[in-house]
């Protein structure tokens, strides 16, 4: 009883895992170059992003609710650090106000859904707007490019067999599976989603931990937003868009409800790493990028039903 | 450790209510005794939800006070409902589903060991503690809420009440939609809880089942307590009467 009843509460990891290894045999069958160390490298280089912007997001869909924010915000934090460091302000300083513009958004969300209760899909579509809004009025419309090596290193440099943006989203992983499973804040984001009132009626102070989980999850985005950046040398006012969506993927992929209460930092790891290698396969088997929005978006409906259909099931 | 019923664990005095124009409560006095098993009845309306949102903190009374050991409160939030010895078990029993049962436990008195770090083998030790002193048979405590029966989750909440230290618990329709055989345990161990000394109040529509457990029975009509008796010196049909009105045995509070 007590073995079925562990194993039947990481199936949606197992299942994950095993269409993620089908995936990598069938690409390793199709593709002689998809089975390396550069391309599984390229893989993680790639997702990175993803992965940063899912970890935030695994903490809010667990809370029970959701942040469309985080692509523009993204964005803007890499538009910020640009428009900083183009007049004149070292590179420390400038990523520092990234993440300081990110944190704001992170406030504003967390505050109005804690103690305005507007739904939370309803507030972070509105600041995903100012957001876009902002980095276009920052930029005039156009990116801004050409950076110090000491800021592109974050994107492009190496250390060791990996790069900054690899290890910057492992460590974002270690800290997020530390926070989710091991501290009182990861155990009230779940109980937040799982049962809010419940924990209301504790005594807990329920909106310091909801802004907060709104707070952590535009940070992760301000760390995509360095990466992205660094990545290209140049901060485009448009980058980032629809990043929200594959986060969201990755989360649901991983076996999270988006009823909150229940979710996984592995679970999300293996959702980015799916979403990862579904992209590079495609990639390599020409499918022109069009179509992967398809996907994600057919992948992002059937991965909501089938969590309906489980937790319907459960009950 | 039976303390004697001249000293009540909780007195309401004179608590009011109002929802715009309508009166909740219109002036409730209340006495609890620790190791007593005092129930409320009256029908929807009567004012017993109320009364017990003024006791857990979740609602604050307009005029009146609450004296709980001694201290004199005008209102309780729930946290100093919780340290003055205030328990209550909610009707939807307050569980995150999908949460374990030591998580639930210690929802909100959790044990860290760091600075950052939940102690979980403690509270993982002290919840299976807990649930063999209150006899609690559970399958295993990795278990989620959800996965637990209508019966063992109500057991999870009476020992969260338990653990939170109350000295006098509240129960809201304890045995609603639960089974026949669930209930028989359940209202045990209420009884036993009254035994070990704890005070236990009892809302409850189930008349036969007040009449099982219960020492004292308040009865409460219109936001008013229209009578207070013995249960042992009554008969179900006079409380009956009580609750619609048909009989006022203390002929209390009605112009």
């Amino acid at each position: 009883m007590e073995m079925r009843v562990r194993l039947q509460r990481i199936f949606p990891q197992l299942l994950l895992s095993g269409v993620l290894l089908l995936l990598i045999v069938a690409l390793s069958l199709t593709s002689e170059y998809f089975l390396s160390w550069e391309n599984f490298r390229n893989i993680l280089d790639q997702s990175s992003v993803h992965i940063l912007l899912a970890i935030g997001m695994t903490f809010v869909i667990a809370s029970g609710g959701i942040d469309l924010s985080v692509g523009n915000v993204a964005a803007l934090s890499g538009v910020v650090m640009a428009v900083a460091m183009k007049s004149g302000t070292e590179v420390l300083p400038a990523v520092f106000l990234g993440f300081l513009t990110a944190l704001l958004f992170g406030l504003v969300n967390g505050l109005v859904i804690s103690y305005i209760k507007v739904n939370p899909f309803i507030t972070t579509l509105a600041t995903m707007s100012i957001a876009r809004g902002a980095a276009l009025i920052l930029t005039g419309g156009v990116s801004i490019y050409g950076f110090s090596a000491d800021f592109k290193f974050w994107g492009t440099g190496s250390i060791g067999p990996i790069n900054p943006p690899i290890l910057l989203a492992f460590i974002f992983l270690i800290v997020g599976l530390f926070l989710l499973s091991y501290t009182l804040w990861g155990k009230y984001s779940l109980a937040l989603g799982g049962n809010g009132e419940a924990l209301r009626r504790t005594g807990a102070n329920v909106n310091f931990y909801q802004i907060s989980i709104y707070c952590f999850s535009t940070l992760c985005a301000a760390a995509a937003g360095l990466i992205m950046t660094a990545r290209l040398n140049s901060a485009a006012p448009l980058a980032g868009a629809t990043y929200e969506m594959n986060a969201i993927a990755a989360v649901v992929l991983g076996g999270a409800s988006m009823k909150g209460g229940k979710a996984s930092i592995f679970g999300t790891f293996i959702g980015c790493l799916t979403l990862g290698v579904l992209r590079n396969g495609l990639t390599m088997l020409a499918v022109p990028t069009y179509y992967q929005q398809l996907f994600t978006g057919i992948i992002i409906l059937v991965a909501i039903i089938v969590s309906e259909l489980r937790s319907k099931a459960e009950q | 450790m039976s303390v004697p019923l001249t000293q009540p664990f909780l007195e309401v005095r004179g608590v009011k209510k109002k929802y715009g124009n309508v009166e909740a409560l219109r002036g409730i006095d209340l006495k609890a005794y620790t190791g007593e098993i005092l129930a409320i009845v009256g029908d929807n309306g009567a004012g017993k939800s109320t009364i017990i949102k003024t006791l857990s903190g979740a609602i604050a009374p307009d005029s009146g006070e609450i004296i709980v050991a001694g201290q004199k409160y005008h209102k309780l939030k729930p946290k100093t409902a919780l340290a003055a010895g205030i328990s209550t078990v909610y009707q939807d029993l307050a569980l995150v589903n999908t949460l374990d049962i030591a998580d639930n436990i210690f929802l909100g008195r959790e044990y860290k060991t760091k600075i950052f770090c939940l102690d979980r083998k403690r509270m993982r030790q002290e919840a299976k503690e807990l649930l063999g002193q209150l006899k609690i048979q559970i399958p295993f405590l990795h278990a989620e809420v959800g996965d637990l029966s209508g019966g063992q989750r109500q057991s999870v909440a009476i020992a969260r009440a338990v653990h939170q230290g109350g000295r006098l618990l509240i129960f809201d329709e304890p045995t609603a939609a639960m089974g026949v055989k669930e209930t028989i345990t359940i209202l045990k161990l209420i009884k036993s809880l009254a035994q070990q000394g704890l005070g236990i109040i009892v809302i409850s529509h189930n008349i036969e089942q007040v009449f099982q457990i219960s020492d004292r029975i308040c009865v409460m009509r219109q936001g008013e307590v229209v009578g207070l008796v013995k249960t042992d010196e009554v008969h179900p049909n006079d409380v009956i009467a009580m609750i619609t009105g048909a009989v006022d045995i203390n002929n209390r509070g009605r112009e």
